[in-house]
Formats: structure tokens, sequence, C-alpha cells
């Protein structure tokens, strides 16, 4: 789990670089990206939660640490939020469902499709709800 | 704060305001911030009666100082494509339109250092194709390939970002372009497969599609929505959506010609 993480780390820094964040940003990016990636990793492994329901509150905290960060830094917080979500979307869904329509395997893409797209709107609500938290909240003195 | 401003002035304030927006719209701000930024500038500088109306691809304004001076009317419509993001310049125009809340700059500096910040380079091409590589070769790893496969979808994301890199420059149309970039990856993974590099094509090719993702349009496009800019957010969620049928596409007709050359499934 270490080693996904440190490849979720690095993985979402490589995505801020083509997003063009500056560079004394790179690190938080990171992190948030880091972050999400172990809650997502630790909430399937040591809890009941679904694929789905993990997807959520990893969100959530994606969102939460973003929007603390945006707050911190004093800029926008898609900075880091654009970058650190990468690793919850659902990339391999998307394979997954092309690979088994094209090997004639009709169920299975339905089922890899619907899962895709529930992560979807576990993602899309994470963001919204998070949103919704007053900016005054993220205001801790520095 | 000058309050003698002229007509003339008015202009050159909902000029600076368009640029201003134009430059955030055009790298990936969301149209809440676009909107903000664009009315902060104008209050400051005592552009009272202006309106906006901002789209993903478009800004309206119109504006004047006030109802009496109707002869001052200021009217534009810039249309604005929809470009790669570069978020420093979002960050930038946001540092400075706090700036100019503060007082700092008249409006002439201010107009200065937005070319300034329109001027400010993009990372250099092989930067951003090294970054695609390794990004690919992580989010491999992170799905859970070993490092053979990591290593394949390091090389793969890396001509991926070549190619994406070569069709910006020419008229490609977005479709084509993920189409193909799909089926390039899922060419170079299947092909290292046969040559016995690598321990699991789906891994491989999972990871190296992940540079062609939409997650940016996606993620803006959800956060829009959640402001209430329904029209954008919709657009970008449709974008968001092309996309990713066009990277399906792309991979699963790699899998279906290589399927119909060598016979036999994959795995």
């Amino acid at each position: 789990m270490i080693g996904q993480v440190i490849a979720a780390f690095f993985g979402t820094i490589a995505f801020s670089v083509l997003f063009g964040v500056s560079r004394q940003y790179y690190a938080y990016c990171g992190l948030v990206g880091g972050a999400g990636w172990w809650l997502y990793l630790a909430l399937g492994a040591y809890t009941q939660c679904t694929a789905t329901e993990a997807t959520l509150f990893a969100t959530f905290l994606v969102v939460l640490l973003s929007r603390f960060l945006a707050v911190w830094e004093k800029c926008p917080v898609t900075v880091f939020l654009t970058s650190g979500i990468f690793p919850l979307v659902p990339g391999a869904g998307i394979y997954w469902t092309a690979y088994y329509l094209v090997t004639d395997r009709p169920g299975e893409a339905a089922d890899n499709g619907f899962a895709a797209v529930k992560a979807a709107f576990a993602i899309v609500l994470g963001i919204v709800l998070v949103f919704e938290v007053p900016d005054k909240v993220f205001k801790v003195r520095k | 704060m000058e309050k003698e401003n002229s007509g003339k002035d008015d202009n050159q304030v909902l000029e600076v305001a368009m640029e201003a927006g134009h430059i955030l719209l055009e790298n990936g701000a969301e149209i809440a911030r676009v909107e903000e930024t664009m009315e902060r500038i104008c209050r400051h500088f005592g552009v009272e009666s202006e309106n906006f109306f901002v789209l993903s691809n478009g800004i309206f304004v119109t504006g004047s100082r006030n109802e009496e001076h109707s002869g001052g009317q200021y009217a534009k419509v810039m249309h604005i494509p929809v470009r790669g993001a570069q978020l420093d310049k979002v960050v930038a125009v946001n540092q400075l339109s706090r700036e100019v809340a503060e007082g700092r700059y008249d409006i002439g500096q201010v107009k200065e250092k937005l070319e300034e910040i329109r001027r400010m380079p993009r990372k250099s091409s092989p930067v951003q194709v090294l970054a695609s590589g390794i990004g690919s070769a992580c989010f491999c790893y992170l799905l859970g390939g070993s490092l053979v496969d990591s290593a394949v979808s390091f090389g793969a994301g890396f001509l991926l970002y070549i190619f994406i890199l070569s069709a910006g420059r020419t008229h490609m149309s977005k479709i084509t372009k993920n189409l193909c970039g799909g089926a390039l990856v899922t060419l170079i993974c299947i092909l290292s497969y046969r040559l016995g590099i690598g321990d699991d094509i789906s891994h491989m090719v999972i990871g190296s599609i992940i540079p062609l993702v939409p997650g940016f349009a996606f993620t803006n496009g959800i956060r829009d929505l959640a402001d209430g800019d329904y029209i954008s957010g919709a657009v970008r969620l449709l974008d968001a959506i092309l996309v990713f049928l066009c990277v399906a596409i792309g991979v699963g007709t790699m899998f279906i010609i290589y399927h119909r050359v060598f016979g036999g499934t994959l795995l």
C-alpha cells in the first residue's frame, strides 16, 4: 500500500506539471493526491466500504485538503483539486468497459461501465457537498 | 481612487477586466471565478453598471459609468476557444486581482501586468512529455501493475504525449486525437506484450491512457454545475464524456484489430 500511495504522490505531481501548476505547489498537489488514494485504499482494505463509498469519502478528503491549502496559500482551489482528484477519476473503468465490449462480454462491460458511472457520481457528490462548507471554516491562522 | 474618470477610462477598465477574464477562462478557471475577478476589477476602478455573461468559451460584456452616461456605452463579445489549461496563469491573475483590490496599481499598470501574465511561458515540450511518461508509470503502478508494466506504461505515455503535442500543432479534431491516442497506446502495449515485456496488458494500457483522461474538464464541469452555471457545466461535462468515449473506442478498436490479425484472445 505504501508503494501505491507513493506512486499516487508522484503521479499527481506529474499531472500538475501537465496542467501548468507552478513549481512551489508541486508538493502540495502530490500530498492531496496521495492522501486521497491512501484513504481510498484503506477504506477498501479495512472496512466494509464498497468502491463507490470509498471514492466518495476519498473525494471528501481531497476537496477538504484542497480548500484548506487554497486558503492557506491564497491561491485558487483548482490548482490542488484538479490534479489531486486524478487518481480517483475512474480511468480504469473506461478501459475495462471497452475491453469487455470488444471481447464480447456485455454483462461484464455493463457492470464495469455502471461502476465507473457510480464512481463519477460519488466524485460529483463529494465535490458539490464540500464546496457548500463556508470559506471561513478553512481560515486557520498561519 | 480617481473619481473623475472619463468615459474613455471606463472603456479601458472594461477592456482590462475582459483581458483578465480571457486569461482566466482560457487557462481553466471556473466560470464563477472569471465573473468575480472581472467584477472586482470594475468595482475597484469605479465602473458601476457593467454586466457580464460568461460561458465556457466566450465572454459578453456591456457597461457604462452610470445611467446618465449612456453615451459612453461599452459592449464587447469575445470568443475564447478551449485550450490546454495552464494553471500558473490562473494563479497569477488571481494574485493580481487581490492586489488590485488592495489598491496597489492604477489601470495602466494592471494592463501591463496582464500582458506579462499572458506571455508567461508554457512548460517546455520535453518536460511535458516526461511528466506524461512518469504519470502513466505511476498510475499503472498504483492501479496494481507490476514494475515492468509501469516501465512499459512509461514508454507508452511518453510516446503518447509526443503524439498529442504534434497533433496539437496540426488542426486535428479532439475526437480524432483521442481515438488515435487510445489506439496508439494500446498498440504500443500489445507490441511490448508480444515481445514478452510486461506481465499484464490491461494494467499497462490503463496506466498509459491516463494522460488522455479528461479529469480537468470533468472536475471543472462539476464545479460549474455546483455554482449554478449550468450551460458551461454541461458543456464541459459533455466534453469530458466525449473524450472518455473516444479513448475507450480507440482502445477497443485496436484490440479488435489485434484479434483479427493474430486471432485468439489476449488473456
